[in-house]
């Protein structure tokens, strides 16, 4: 079953959380990967992976430079699960 | 009816000896860094690189190879002239014909051993003693001599950013040949020839000669994708290669994955699910990325370093440009 944009941002959260030791409560909508988050190239491609097992969906590595804030990686994971 | 005789070798294989042949240079980041725009900290932090070895201008991919080649065999204690096969890894010797193993051979005095290149970029090692263990068990030959030798040096430009910062010179060599107990274990390999694109020569030599304002060809790659792919994908195929060898990764003494960035490295590590116990190989800091080199090279490192001994049972894994892998476990010399 298809999990609300608020589960698909918890469950990113927990997984940018094991990644960057960044605690979850700061993964918000709004915040920018690189920007904010400082999430670095490869760290991304994990985490779009772990993603990719947790949700499963498939993400396309062109596709990942879209993903600049975590809006953008929520709706995407959203969508796609749809 | 007629009947042809067929040879059968050993039943079982091991690595008989290994040398190594750094290039000269220990080249630091902040040496490579300004045509990059880059800083020591990034490349330390996005590769776990600190100095990578170079070699002279006037060394050669064969100069490197039998500097290895002869400590090889020294440490196995066999004869150039009882090889029978010489199989050279490298995407960097810079002739498209003849190979380079055939000149190798002959320097070392191993004519009229068979000798033939292979092109399996990073994983070529690995592909070389699978074809190794195949060869010398099947009877075709007794010993086999095994290079892994690159100088990426020749093939980089300054101001890429994707791979050439990463690049080392070296040679690493083993041999071969017969054992009374299993010393390599089933090759896991394979290939991706859909992701080609990924790591490539960037202009083909027809570009070239068609377009002489082309510069000379250097590398390039799509470092996140590799990334994405080696620390994920490679651990099925490490874990079908531990367990092809009936062993659980608990068996395993050291892990020599090749040298390509260490945070694939420790990505790999974890995904595998080796225990904290398994030495892992971290060459890379030191010795940059060597490609074909790379993991000879690493195991003459934990082995010089005194974390790993003669006898360790090891899981060594080689993926690349290919895309193209191969694993194997076997007992270090």
């Amino acid at each position: 079953m298809a999990l609300s944009k608020d589960e698909v941002l918890a469950g990113l959260a927990e997984i940018v959380s094991e990644e960057t030791d960044i605690d979850t409560a700061e993964v918000t909508l709004d915040k920018s990967f690189t920007d904010d988050l400082d999430i670095d190239s490869l760290s991304m491609m994990t985490i779009v992976t772990l993603a990719e097992e947790k949700f499963d969906v498939r993400i396309p590595d062109e596709k990942v430079k879209d993903l600049v804030t975590v809006d953008d990686a929520v709706s995407y994971i959203t969508e796609a699960q749809a | 009816m007629t009947t042809l005789n067929v040879r059968r070798g050993p039943e079982f294989t091991r690595i008989l000896g290994l040398g190594v042949a750094r290039g000269e240079n220990a080249v630091p980041n902040d040496d490579l860094i300004e045509p990059i725009n880059s800083s020591d900290e990034w490349i330390r932090k996005m590769t776990g690189i600190v100095t990578r070895v170079r070699a002279n201008e006037d060394t050669s991919v064969i100069d490197l190879s039998e500097a290895a080649a002869r400590d090889a065999l020294a440490q196995a204690g066999i004869d150039a002239s009882e090889l029978d096969a010489v199989i050279l890894s490298t995407i960097s010797y810079p002739r498209i014909t003849p190979g380079g193993a055939p000149v190798l051979a002959d320097r070392i005095g191993a004519t009229p051993a068979a000798a033939f290149d292979i092109s399996a970029a990073c994983a070529g090692y690995c592909y070389g003693i699978g074809q190794a263990d195949a060869l010398v068990r099947s009877g075709a030959a007794r010993n086999v001599l095994v290079v892994g030798a690159e100088k990426l040096s020749d093939f980089v430009d300054p101001a890429d950013r994707s791979i050439s910062y990463l690049l080392g010179d070296a040679a690493g060599a083993v041999v071969i040949g017969g054992s009374d107990t299993p010393g390599i274990g089933p090759t896991i390999w394979g290939s991706d020839g859909g992701a080609s694109e990924l790591i490539k020569q960037n202009h083909t030599w027809l570009e070239i000669r068609e377009d002489r304002d082309l510069p000379f060809p250097t590398l390039r790659q799509e470092g996140p994708s590799v990334f994405k792919w080696a620390s994920f994908k490679m651990a099925p195929v490490a874990l079908e290669a531990i367990e092809a060898a009936g062993l659980t990764p608990e068996d395993i003494d050291v892990f020599i994955p090749h040298q390509a960035n260490l945070r694939i490295i420790d990505q790999m590590v974890k995904q595998i699910g080796l225990p904290e116990s398994v030495v892992v190989a971290k060459d890379i800091v030191d010795s940059g990325n060597t490609s074909a080199a790379s993991i000879p090279l690493a195991t003459e490192r934990v082995l010089r370093d005194g974390v790993a001994k003669s006898g360790d049972v090891a899981l060594q894994i080689g993926f690349g440009a290919g895309l193209v892998y191969a694993a194997q476990v076997v007992v270090l010399p």
